[in-house]
């Protein structure tokens, strides 16, 4: 066992002397644009999750409607069973909260009256969100009916598109860090041809010539992992700034964030399978070439 | 030790190196192969650590079968022979020291021992003042001194060298034969392939003659 674990450590230490700093900052590069694209779109989703979270549909009555109408169409929405939630939404409480947006108080006080109607609120229970508004348009009391779903589908759709996008680039830039490392474990066994063959030769074992490039393909990617993530904790902070100044005249106060711990550490440890694989390729493909003459 | 029972090996191309050859190898034998060049001296010898394997017959070293090895036994087998070769097989980009304690790096021995083996190795070829040289700064006997040492390290119970006394002076040459001569005297079975069938007179032991692959 303790003759093994020395083994294994030999086998580390060499490993470390074979991992090239070029080859761990292409695969940095490669990875830090995945790696990046998913703490922008993780950041992202804090402020969609705010603005859309379920397709809603309002409900507005007409402007002379008497409370009684209201408490029936309420009633109404209630009964039908396309619908989740319904939501009273009373003409006092909308320009209350319209005023509250900066601006618009002035504007409100210009024109001397309330000139919103009563509203219902209402979220649709599953698809179907365009059939219903149009179904509850023709409800006896409703002026108009806007189904804020579109928008919200775009922005889901936006969302789930840059999704598949960063899953394709990240098996991309996977494969190219397999291939990275598959070529650089190559180049190092032909570099230490020699070695492998009097090492075959004294009785080493297979296992005892492969691990220290096993090793060496998990160490590059480990490393090439965490040039990635500072990466993109360097741009995240140089964008940070500007994002926020615009953020800030939007009333907002988004900033991106930089990935959890777990995600950075999923970063790294994806990185070094990566790696691994990489030189369990090259190793099976090109040590079984070497043999002693 | 070694047995050779109707052994034959044909190389791919059709080129037939060995034709039915058997002998058979005492242990603590001191044995000598000569023949000339192309005569298949150096191919009997890879057949024993299964460098290549027979295409007919069979090789027996230490009770094993070594045509019928499996691929992941073959560096077990390795481990109990010395193996010296004409070109020396040394590593260059390491220095003596390094060179003789490689072997022993997958031993279970400590690094301690490993070390006090090495050295022990170096200073029987008289090799040990040199330890932190490197390969290419020694002379060609004692690069083969060198390649003994890493022979012998790991304590083998057969030793095998083909030509190692080729491309050295006279003094040189009886300085190895003298070296592999002591380590026979302790036990250690011996076989050397040889061009030079003088060296058998001087040195006498068992010895086989090949001659276009047949031993005659």
């Amino acid at each position: 066992m303790k003759a093994w674990l020395r083994q294994h450590r030999h086998a580390l230490a060499a490993a470390l002397r074979r991992v090239g700093l070029l080859n761990t900052l292409v695969i940095g590069v490669a990875l830090a644009l995945p790696a990046g694209g998913y703490a922008v779109i993780d950041s992202l989703r804090g402020v969609t999750a705010r603005l859309a979270p379920e397709p809603q549909i309002s409900v507005f009555l007409s402007s002379g409607a008497k409370r009684a109408d209201a408490d029936a169409l309420g009633r109404a929405l209630r009964a039908e069973p396309r619908i989740a939630t319904v939501r009273f939404v009373p003409r006092d409480e909308a320009l209350k909260e319209m005023r509250s947006i900066e601006g618009v108080d002035e504007l409100v006080a210009a024109i001397g009256r309330n000139p919103l109607p009563d509203a219902f609120v209402v979220t649709a229970r599953g698809p179907g969100v365009d059939t219903l508004a149009a179904d509850l348009a023709k409800l006896p009391g409703v002026a108009r009916v806007q189904a804020d779903a579109v928008w919200a589908r775009r922005l889901a759709a936006l969302a789930a598109t840059l999704k598949l996008g960063l899953a394709i680039l990240a098996t991309l830039l996977g494969a190219g860090l397999v291939a990275v490392t598959f070529n650089t474990i190559r180049l190092q066994i032909l570099t230490e041809r020699d070695e492998i063959e009097v090492s075959k030769l004294i009785g080493a074992t297979d296992a005892f010539i492969r691990r220290p490039f096993y090793y060496a393909g998990l160490l590059q990617g480990v490393a090439g992992g965490l040039v990635a993530l500072g990466i993109v904790a360097l741009a995240l902070w140089l964008l940070d700034g500007e994002v926020r100044s615009l953020a800030q005249s939007y009333g907002s106060d988004f900033r991106f964030g930089f990935l959890a711990a777990r995600e950075a550490a999923a970063v790294v440890g994806f990185a070094g399978l990566l790696g691994w694989i990489g030189a369990q390729l090259s190793v099976g493909r090109h040590l079984r070439e070497i043999e002693p003459s | 030790m070694v047995s050779f029972s109707a052994v034959a090996k044909r190389y791919p191309g059709g080129q037939e190196a060995l034709k039915s050859v058997s002998f058979s190898l005492e242990d603590g034998a001191l044995a000598f192969v000569t023949g000339r060049s192309g005569a298949g001296k150096s191919t009997l010898l890879k057949l024993i650590p299964a460098i290549e394997r027979p295409s007919s017959g069979s090789v027996i070293v230490g009770g094993q079968n070594v045509g019928a090895l499996k691929r992941s036994a073959i560096p077990y087998l390795r481990r109990n022979l010395g193996l010296v070769f004409q070109d020396q097989k040394l590593l260059y980009d390491r220095s003596v020291f390094d060179n003789v304690i490689l072997p022993l790096a997958f031993s279970s021995l400590s690094p301690k021992e490993a070390a006090r083996r090495a050295r022990a190795a170096l200073a029987k070829v008289g090799l040990l003042e040199r330890e932190k040289a490197n390969p290419v700064q020694l002379s060609g006997g004692e690069q083969q001194r060198l390649a003994i040492a890493r022979a012998v390290v790991n304590r083998p119970a057969l030793l095998i060298a083909d030509e190692p006394t080729a491309n050295l002076d006279a003094e040189s040459a009886a300085r190895i034969l003298d070296l592999f001569v002591d380590f026979n005297r302790v036990g250690v079975t011996v076989l050397i392939a040889t061009h030079d069938r003088g060296l058998v007179e001087r040195y006498g032991g068992v010895h086989f003659h090949l001659e276009n692959g047949r031993i005659g």
